[in-house]
This record gives structure tokens, sequence and C-alpha cells, in this order.
């Protein structure tokens, strides 16, 4: 190929941008009466929780903590808490 | 709950979605949420237009890009026409073949200065899905007036003031006029329910045509609420009758979700924004929430929601 | 073979001979012509590609942008309105470095509306990144339109390139033209490997907001690739010329410079004009020659200052002007001139605005009167009772 032209980048090159660095509220999920039920997976604005088996978190590095999934949450296993930085 | 999880079959761990993390949108983004369940449900088999607005803003400063598809945005006003040309280069190449093609952009980019495209790449039937990310206001320049934007919203080009209650005209019925074009399948969504969005996803995209979902995406910044409220306020905008789920196919109703032990007054979904707020300070106002009322009233009625 | 043909059907031809996979084009005077023929070509199963009837030229533009992309070989033509309609996609598809080729049937702009030839509508695209070439006679569209193909999509090029015709004079006149074959375009132009494509195997991201640490690079690079692209399009002239024995220039042309000591400028079709003046002042015992600017954009300073070397006056015949300035082509050769060890005058003349008809005699007359001494922004053959003038 030519010249790099400085144009178009690779998939997910996003992951650079540690938006975490955003919150003042932290989602803390208590895995106590998960029900495996994944909805703050799917209602996470920013693709940022995982794990399995009524175990779920969300990853630090990225989440903005909107409180969508703490709100959400049908078995009330998440909860806000203000984050001390 | 261990009892239950054991019967199961253990759901394999959650992936890393199309839309993947690191894009700058707000806290509590509707549109990021929509657009995130849309590329999910379509696959990595997909290639993406944008037009210019915030999802495009926050998911692609270079040189960060979230899309873990292929994705391009030209213009403003054009993805739809992209997306033509991506499909018919596809079709010319012979790759088509198992590849969906996804038009996007915001209610601005749609249904006021790309209704032209759109309405060209409808009428000639192109197998593109086209997703109208509706935030009801061009959020992406400041929150200005667009032609989705509702009767008495308070936006920057449409403030309520001592004589107005912001914008006066009602929301252009942007999915009768799509599905005017007798397209396959024409519905509305809303990321309240991502089920239903997910399965409207992948039903447009199984047709040979073109399709389309006009997408109900709450805005934080925008509409003035909690960040943590983005579901809960598109849910009520449902269940109020003021924003129908209704499915078309070939210009015809098919199909509405019925809001009957759901639904609820107006006042329900107005309350929790900002946007409202000047509804509630005086008499004047809540007659015009009754003007609300009425529209709500009207959209059940016509499309018999209860 | 040789047939007598119409202009349009010249390029419809030739653009038949590139195989592009999509066309996409809407409806303009003089240019119609030309998008009839290729979808007549396309209903008769004579062409394979996808022909796209859009609701505009802005989404003409668009489509073939998005064809692009996916790296299949694009073609959209217009002219004026609808040239203006295509301007901000034009723009964007020279920034994301999208390959494809358009032809513009050159009429003026309105207001007042004027369906009739001049290169006002062009001209206002010189700063978009679209390479821009002229055609004089319908031969040269005929060989022209898969050298600009080669130019587009050379890696290091990656540019759309536009191809200028003069809208009536050449697209609605018929004149004898040796064809082209498939063999030979398919010898001479190779399939289309974009430098960057929409590919789900590799999904890349293409369009991205540039923050302002990041604008100036992108621009900095399409620069350098316009400079890159001036030899490009000279080997493509000569390559071609080699295979045909054709050559109507690579960057610029030339006739009867040998000796001469004043230049006569002009793009298009003019230049068949400027060629018969030229003669008929020789046989007059003038020292004069014609310059022709085939590649307006990038415009080839080095070329012309060393084709220009021994000529004391540049006679520059524009058909556009730029109101507030002056008129286009002489004030670009006159600046690459500037503080050069030898600079020759320049004088410019507007010609043929909205169609006007110009007759080789009044050339003439603007040689006669310039030559020697600089002559700006004088608008031939104007009614100058209905105007005015000053
Ligand atoms: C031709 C043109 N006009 C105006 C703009 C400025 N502009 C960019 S995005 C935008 C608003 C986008 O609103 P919408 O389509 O609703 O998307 P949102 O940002 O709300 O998601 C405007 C006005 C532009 N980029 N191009
Ligand atoms: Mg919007």
């Amino acid at each position: 190929m030519s010249k790099p032209i400085l144009i178009t980048v690779g998939p997910g090159t996003s992951k650079v941008n540690k938006t975490g660095a955003w919150r003042t509220l932290m989602p803390v999920f208590k895995h106590d009466k998960c029900n495996d039920c994944r909805i703050c997976v799917t209602v996470c604005p920013d693709a940022c929780i995982f794990g399995q088996n009524n175990v779920y978190n969300a990853n630090l590095d990225y989440c903005k903590g909107c409180g969508i999934c703490a709100h959400e949450c049908p078995v009330d296993d998440i909860e806000m808490v203000l984050e001390a930085k | 709950m261990a009892e239950t999880t054991k019967k199961r079959k253990p759901k394999p761990p959650v992936t890393e979605s199309l839309l993947t993390s690191g894009h700058r949108a707000c806290a509590g983004c509707g549109e990021s949420l929509g657009a995130k369940l849309v590329i999910d449900a379509a696959g990595p088999n997909t290639i993406v237009t944008t037009c210019t607005g915030c999802l495009e803003v926050f998911s692609t400063p270079y040189p960060e890009s979230a899309w873990r598809v292929p994705w391009i945005h030209s213009l403003f006003e054009n993805s739809s026409a992209v997306a033509a040309g991506v499909e018919a280069g596809l079709k010319a190449l012979g790759k088509k073949e198992g590849i969906n093609v996804i038009a996007q952009g915001g209610d601005g980019g749609t249904a006021d200065i790309g209704i032209g495209c759109l309405s060209g790449m409808l009428e000639r039937n192109h197998e593109v899905l086209y997703v109208c990310y509706d935030n009801e206001a061009y959020m992406n320049t400041g929150v200005q007036r667009s032609g989705l934007t509702p009767f008495d919203t308070h936006t920057t080009t449409s403030p309520s003031g001592k004589k107005s209650f912001g914008n006066q005209h009602p929301k252009k019925p942007l999915l009768e006029i799509v599905a005017a074009h007798n397209i396959p399948y024409a519905t509305s969504a809303t990321v309240g329910y991502p089920a239903d969005l997910q399965l409207k996803v992948k039903k447009a995209l199984k047709e040979k045509g073109a399709t389309f979902i006009h997408l109900h995406v709450p805005c934080p910044l925008g509409w003035v609420y909690n960040t943590e409220l983005t579901i809960e306020i598109a849910r009520l905008a449902v269940q109020t009758g003021l924003f129908p789920l209704v499915e078309f196919k070939w210009g015809k109703v098919t199909r509405v979700r019925k809001i009957t032990r759901e639904r609820k007054p107006v006042e329900e979904y107005l309350k929790h924004q900002g946007r409202y707020r000047h509804l509630f300070a005086s008499e004047e106002g809540k007659k015009e929430i009754k003007k609300i009322q009425a529209i709500a009233d009207a959209n059940i009625e016509k499309y018999g929601l209860v | 073979m040789r047939k007598l043909i119409e202009g349009s059907m010249a390029v419809s031809e030739s653009v038949r001979l590139c195989r592009p996979h999509v066309i996409a084009a809407y409806p303009i005077t003089p240019q119609t012509h030309i998008v009839e023929f290729l979808s007549q070509m396309v209903a008769d199963g004579d062409l394979k590609s996808e022909f796209i009837n859009v609701e505009s030229e802005f989404g003409a533009a668009s489509v073939v942008l998005g064809a692009s992309a996916v790296g299949a070989r694009a073609y959209s033509a217009t002219t004026s309105q609808g040239l203006l309609l295509m301007s901000e996609v034009i723009y964007n598809i020279a920034g994301m470095r999208l390959p494809l080729v358009i032809t513009i049937a050159n009429r003026s702009v309105s207001a007042p509306i004027s369906i009739w030839n001049d290169h006002s509508d062009v001209v206002v695209l010189r700063d978009s990144g679209l390479i821009t070439l002229f055609a004089e006679n319908a031969q040269e569209l005929m060989d022209i339109h898969p050298q600009a193909y080669k130019i587009a999509e050379n890696p290091e090029v990656s540019l759309p390139v536009s191809v200028n015709m003069d809208g009536f004079i050449l697209t609605h006149a018929f004149e004898p033209v040796e064809m082209l074959d498939q063999k030979f375009v398919d010898e001479f132009l190779p399939p289309f490997e974009p430098v960057h494509k929409l590919d789900v195997e590799n999904p890349i991201t293409m369009g991205l907001l540039a923050e302002p640490t990041w604008y100036m690079e992108t621009r900095y690079k399409l620069k350098e690739t316009m400079e890159d692209a001036i030899p490009i399009i000279e080997n493509v002239a000569e390559e071609f010329k080699e295979k045909t024995g054709r050559w109507f220039g690579g960057l610029i042309d030339t006739y009867r410079m040998e000796d001469a000591e004043i230049a006569i400028v002009g793009m298009g079709s003019l230049i068949g004009t400027l060629k018969d003046v030229v003669d008929t002042l020789r046989a007059k015992g003038e020292k004069v020659g014609v310059l022709k600017i085939r590649s307006f954009r990038p415009f080839p300073k080095e070329k012309i200052r060393e084709i220009c070397s021994e000529i004391n006056q540049l006679v520059v015949f524009d058909k556009s002007y730029s109101l507030g300035l002056g008129t286009i082509l002489q004030e670009e050769l006159r600046a690459c001139f500037y503080r050069q060890k030898h600079q020759p005058l320049v004088s410019g003349f507007v010609v043929g605005l909205g169609g006007r008809d110009i007759p080789p005699q009044s050339i003439i007359d603007c040689y006669n009167e310039t030559k020697g001494k600089e002559i700006l922004d004088e608008f031939v053959d104007i009614n100058e009772e209905a105007v005015g003038r000053r």
C-alpha cells in the first residue's frame, strides 16, 4: 500500500479512551440477589458490564456511572455509591 | 438463587459489543444505548453508514472508533444514499449475500435535511435497514428544534418564554411518511423495550428490501433528566401514548403494542423532564398539558392502543 | 474502428468500456444524453452496472461515494446546478480518498438560469481535491475516461477525477471518433484495487471526526497527493500514447509553440478555435502558439514555467470569472510566474459566458490589442450599450 493517509482507523480503537474518569457515582454489584437476567448488560450504554453465572461487574475503566443498570435491576442487586477518588 | 440456576444451562460469558466502550457519549445517552442494541442484534456481517450528529461524533473522533463493524460517515444528510451506494456496489461485486447494510441518522439527519435521500432510498427499495435515532432535537449542535421535536417542547431554538410554550408544531409523522413508500417493513421501537427493539432489527434484516426503524432514544442532556432514567422515560413515552409502537408491512399497520393495562396520563412522562418544566409553572401551562394529552389520546385512538 | 458519433456517445461508450459497477446520475441539460445512453446500454445488457436512478445530484454523488467505499468502480455525470448540489459531497469524496470518475458537461451557473456552456460550474470546486481534466473534442473524450479511472485508482492518488467537456459544443456535436475496444481498455485499465474499503473481514472506520489536533495533517496529505498526481497524470497519458499513437496532452498540450513568443491559453473545446487562430496569425508572420491546460487541478505550475521559458506574453481566454477578483485561469497563471526569473506579461479576457459565441476574429482582435501590453478583465463581445459600460 501507499503512504499513510490518516483518515481511517481500525475497529474498537476507542478503548484507549478511559471514560471511567468521568464518573462520580459508581455501581456496586452486590452479587446477592442476582437472577442472571442480564438486564444490566443489555441496558448499559457503554457496553462495559461483563460476567457470567450471576456474577456481573462493570469495567470501571469505562463505566461513566449513569446508573441505568442500578435503576433497571429488577432485584435491586446494584447500588450506586459516591466514589471516593 | 443457586437452586434455580443449577437447573439452567449456564449462559456463555458476556462478550464485547460491536459498539464498544470508550466512546464519548454522555453518561446515560439513549442514542448510544440504541445504537449498541441495534448493531449487536444485526451482528458482525454488517456495514453501517451514519449521518453527522451525536452518534457519529461520540463514536468516531480520529484516531479512535468504537465500531467493530465496517462503518462510514459521510455527511449530515446522506447516510441513506451512501448506504444505497454500498448496497449497489456490493451487489455489482457479487458480495451482497449475507451482508446487512444499515444506514442511521438522528431525527434531524433523517426527518429534516436527509428526507430527500431517505425517500429516494426507500422508493428504490434498496436492501438497507434505516434506523432513525429520535432524540427529538438537534442534540449535536446544542438542542435545537427539529421536525421531530414534540409540541410545547423547550429547545434552544424553540424556547419557552413569556409568550411561548416552546415548539408550536406537532411531531412530523415520520413513520407514516416512511410507511407510505410501501416498503416491506417499517416500525417504531424504543430503548425502553430493548428486547422488542432487537427482535425488530432481526425482523427487518430478513426482508429483501428497504426497512425502517423509528427508534425513540431519550437524551438526558437535551431533555434534562437524571441519567439513570433513560429507559424509564422511554417506557413512559410508550405507556402514555406519546410514542406508539406500531409495525407496518407494505404500508399497512400489522401490529401495535397495546397499552391497555399500563396506560398513564402524559404528566407522568412530562414531569421528569426539564424541557417541559415550563408547563408545570402556571395555570396556562396546565392547559397546554391538556393539549399534549389530546395528542396522546389521538395516537391511542388512531392505532387502537387500548 | 472509426465512427461518426455525438460527444455524449463518445463519453458513454468510453465509460461502458471502463466497466463501472455502479452508475448514479440525475438528468440535467446538457449532460442528459450521457446517462440516457448508459441506461440504454444497461437495459440492453451491453453494460453490467447497477444503474441507480437517484432523486437528486446530491443523492447521485452520495450513492457513488458509498459504492466506491466498498471497492466498486463508480461513475456519475452532471453539470452546473447539479454539480453545485453535489459540491458538499465532492469535497467529502476527495477528503475520504475515494476514487471515482465524474463527467461534467460544463455549463453556466444560475442566476439568470442558462443551459449553455461556460466553465463557471467546475471552477467552484477548484479547492475541493477533485482532479479536474478538460477534454477538447470527442476523440479526447473517448480516450480520456480510461485514463481518468487509471489516475483516480492509482493507490498513490485515490481521488475523484472529473472529466470536463463543454456543454452542447462537445456533448451534442457529432465528430468522427476512433473507437476504443474492450480488449484494449481491459489491458490499459486494471481492475480497481481500493487502498481502503468497507469490508466485514477487516472492519475499518471511515469518515471520522478530526479535532484540531488532526485536521491539518489530513489536509496536508491531500496537498501532497495532489502533487504526487502530477507525474501520474502525465505518465498515464504517455502510456496511452504509446499504445494508441494518440496524444491530447498530459498536464498540458502545446501547438506551434516551438519558436513562439506569445502563447494563447485556454481549456476545453476552445483549444480547437485557438489552433485555427494561431494558424491564421502564423500565416501573417506572428510568432504565436497555443498552450492548452488539460489538468486544471492539479495545476501544473512547473510544467507551465518550463514550457513558457522563452515566452514573452500569455494571452489567456477564460470561460469563467471570479467575481470580485478577476479571470480565474489568468490569475492562476500570473501567480505561477510570481518572483520567477522569467516573468512573461499576462493578459486575461473573458469569453463565451453563458454560451456566447466565440468567433475566431474576436480572439484575433484581442490578440492584436493586447500584444505587448497587459489587458485584464475584458469581457469580449458584450453589448456595450446594454450594460451602459463606463
Ligand atoms: C449541511 C449541514 N448542516 C448543518 C450541519 C450541522 N449539524 C451537524 S449535526 C446537527 C444536528 C444533528 O441532529 P440530529 O440529526 O437530530 O442528530 P443528534 O445529534 O441529535 O443525534 C447539525 C445541525 C451539518 N453538519 N451539515
Ligand atoms: Mg436528534
